[in-house]
């Protein structure tokens, strides 16, 4: 739906579609089509969003690189004119305490530098075995019970969960209060209000837990944060929204992108062989950037704003304007990848942003990427027979989550 | 073929060991940039140049 409006008080008129956008039902994996549409003229234009603001949408995939990398772009959700992703997200940002996802800058470094140790190139590569041996697990079970079996379930949730509860700390005989809590937004139907008990008794479990790990600090991600707590650096309420945000992002992404990756899997059976019989790791790691690129699931947009004016693909981002990267559309961009609409595992895949880029780019990207480049080809070499238990349109997905990804994903074998 | 790196800069994301591992490593308390080698050799240098591309701080700085 677009309207005529007049945008920034300079008396251009122009259509300004609505922000954020349907994909196309019939074709699930593609960004919505309007965005692909509107950057075959331009790679940055106005939309318009909840409070009738009109900030620039960017789906150009070399400007989003570059403003990701702008130190005249911020993401300070203070700042007048900020475009927020909902009223919700307005009236309480001053309630919300800062952290890596809303500072700038130095604040933002020092953040950052808190949350990276667990995720290192090195200590992820220390992690493999036993992300092997959590999805051997799971896949020993998938095969044991009974068909159709749902993925989701029984293996796309269950593998980054079990995972980063152990990277944060949490003792293994609270998994279960742990996973269920950090599930309890996921589910299909979730209720506002079930979503909100599910984030506050989190954010109690995990100051709670900063504290114990003050006591009896051991070598853990949460153990680090009680660290900082205890030398000043940072409050528990502090640590424990970094805790927070470190789950969340930490197994709900990966998740989503582990269960539709599947099914894209399924859906390319000739890629799906290119993968099962790969024993080359370097193929295995570009399969997975290129499944990256091709599902981008991370929807609604990169919200940030200008500092500055900025001039760029032909236009000027004015200082106090919205800025939202949307990254699907950058993915698919034709002037970065030809014929972006296949899902070509053997493509030179580049710099696919789908951890983002920039100082705000996904911290525990080494971490998402071992999970599936050990959970894809490990589950196709396993269950070579595996297929679809539903036809392709039941399949039921997340349009209406901030995660792209699928809620089922029943297969037999 | 000449590196230098911006610790300052650095966000820690471990693109740099990903693609040159010879060349590059990452503080074991932070994640920040350890440069091994400033002068990597030419068999080397792809991936330094891939690695200079995908640092998403752009904390990398190469002169050929």
């Amino acid at each position: 739906m677009s309207e005529t409006l007049t945008v920034n008080g300079s008396g251009v008129t122009a259509d300004v579609p609505e922000y954020p956008m349907d994909r196309d039902a019939r074709c699930p994996f593609a960004p919505p089509p309007q965005m692909l549409k509107m950057n075959e003229t331009k790679p940055l234009s106005r939309v318009k969003i909840w409070d009738g603001s009109t900030p620039w949408l960017i789906t150009g995939h070399a400007v989003a690189r570059e403003l990701f990398a702008d130190p005249r772009v911020s993401v300070d959700d203070r700042l007048e004119g900020f475009p927020h992703w909902n009223e919700h997200m307005l009236s309480t940002v001053n309630k919300r305490p800062r952290s890596v996802f809303t500072s700038d800058a130095e604040e933002h470094t020092r953040f950052r530098r808190m949350l990276s140790k667990p995720f290192t190139f090195r200590r992820v590569e220390a992690l493999r075995p036993v992300i092997q041996e959590v999805t051997d697990e799971c896949i020993d079970a998938i095969l044991q019970g009974p068909q159709p079996a749902d993925l989701v379930a029984k293996l796309a949730l269950p593998v980054p969960t079990r995972v980063i509860s152990d990277m944060l700390g949490v003792p293994y005989s609270d998994h279960e209060f742990f996973q269920e809590h950090a599930n309890a937004g996921l589910a299909r139907y979730a209720a506002a209000d079930a979503m909100q008990k599910g984030a506050f008794s989190l954010h109690k479990y995990l100051v709670n837990l900063v504290e114990e790990k003050q006591a009896n600090p051991s070598e853990d991600a949460v153990s680090d944060l009680a660290e900082r707590v205890t030398a000043g650096e940072i409050s528990v309420k502090e640590a424990a929204q970094l805790g927070t945000g470190l789950l969340i992002a930490g197994h709900e992404t990966t998740a989503n992108m582990i269960g539709i990756g599947i099914l894209a899997l399924l859906e390319n059976p000739e890629q799906a062989a290119l993968l099962r019989d790969s024993d080359d790791p370097k193929f295995i790691a570009n399969a997975v950037e290129e499944l990256m690129r091709f599902l981008s699931i991370i929807q609604t947009g990169q919200r940030r704003i200008a500092t500055e004016d900025i001039e760029i693909g032909g236009e000027t981002i004015r200082a106090g304007e919205g800025i939202i990267i949307d990254l699907a559309p950058a993915n698919w961009d034709g002037a970065a990848y030809s014929e972006p609409d296949k899902l070509d595992l053997g493509r030179d895949v580049g710099q696919q942003l789908g951890f983002g880029y920039g100082r705000h780019q996904c911290v525990g990207q080494q971490l998402a990427r071992a999970e599936m480049q050990i959970v894809f080809p490990t589950l196709l070499k396993r269950i070579p027979t595996l297929k679809l238990a539903i036809p392709f349109g039941d399949v039921p997905f997340k349009h209406d989550r901030l995660a792209f990804g699928v809620y089922e994903l029943p297969v037999t074998w | 073929m000449k590196v230098v790196v911006d610790q300052d800069k650095c966000v820690s994301s471990g693109q740099c060991v990903l693609n040159a591992s010879d060349v590059f490593d990452q503080r074991d308390d932070d994640g920040v940039v350890l440069l091994l080698n400033d002068s990597p050799n030419s068999e080397q240098a792809v991936n330094v140049r891939n690695a200079a591309a995908a640092c998403p701080a752009l904390a990398i700085d190469i002169e050929e």
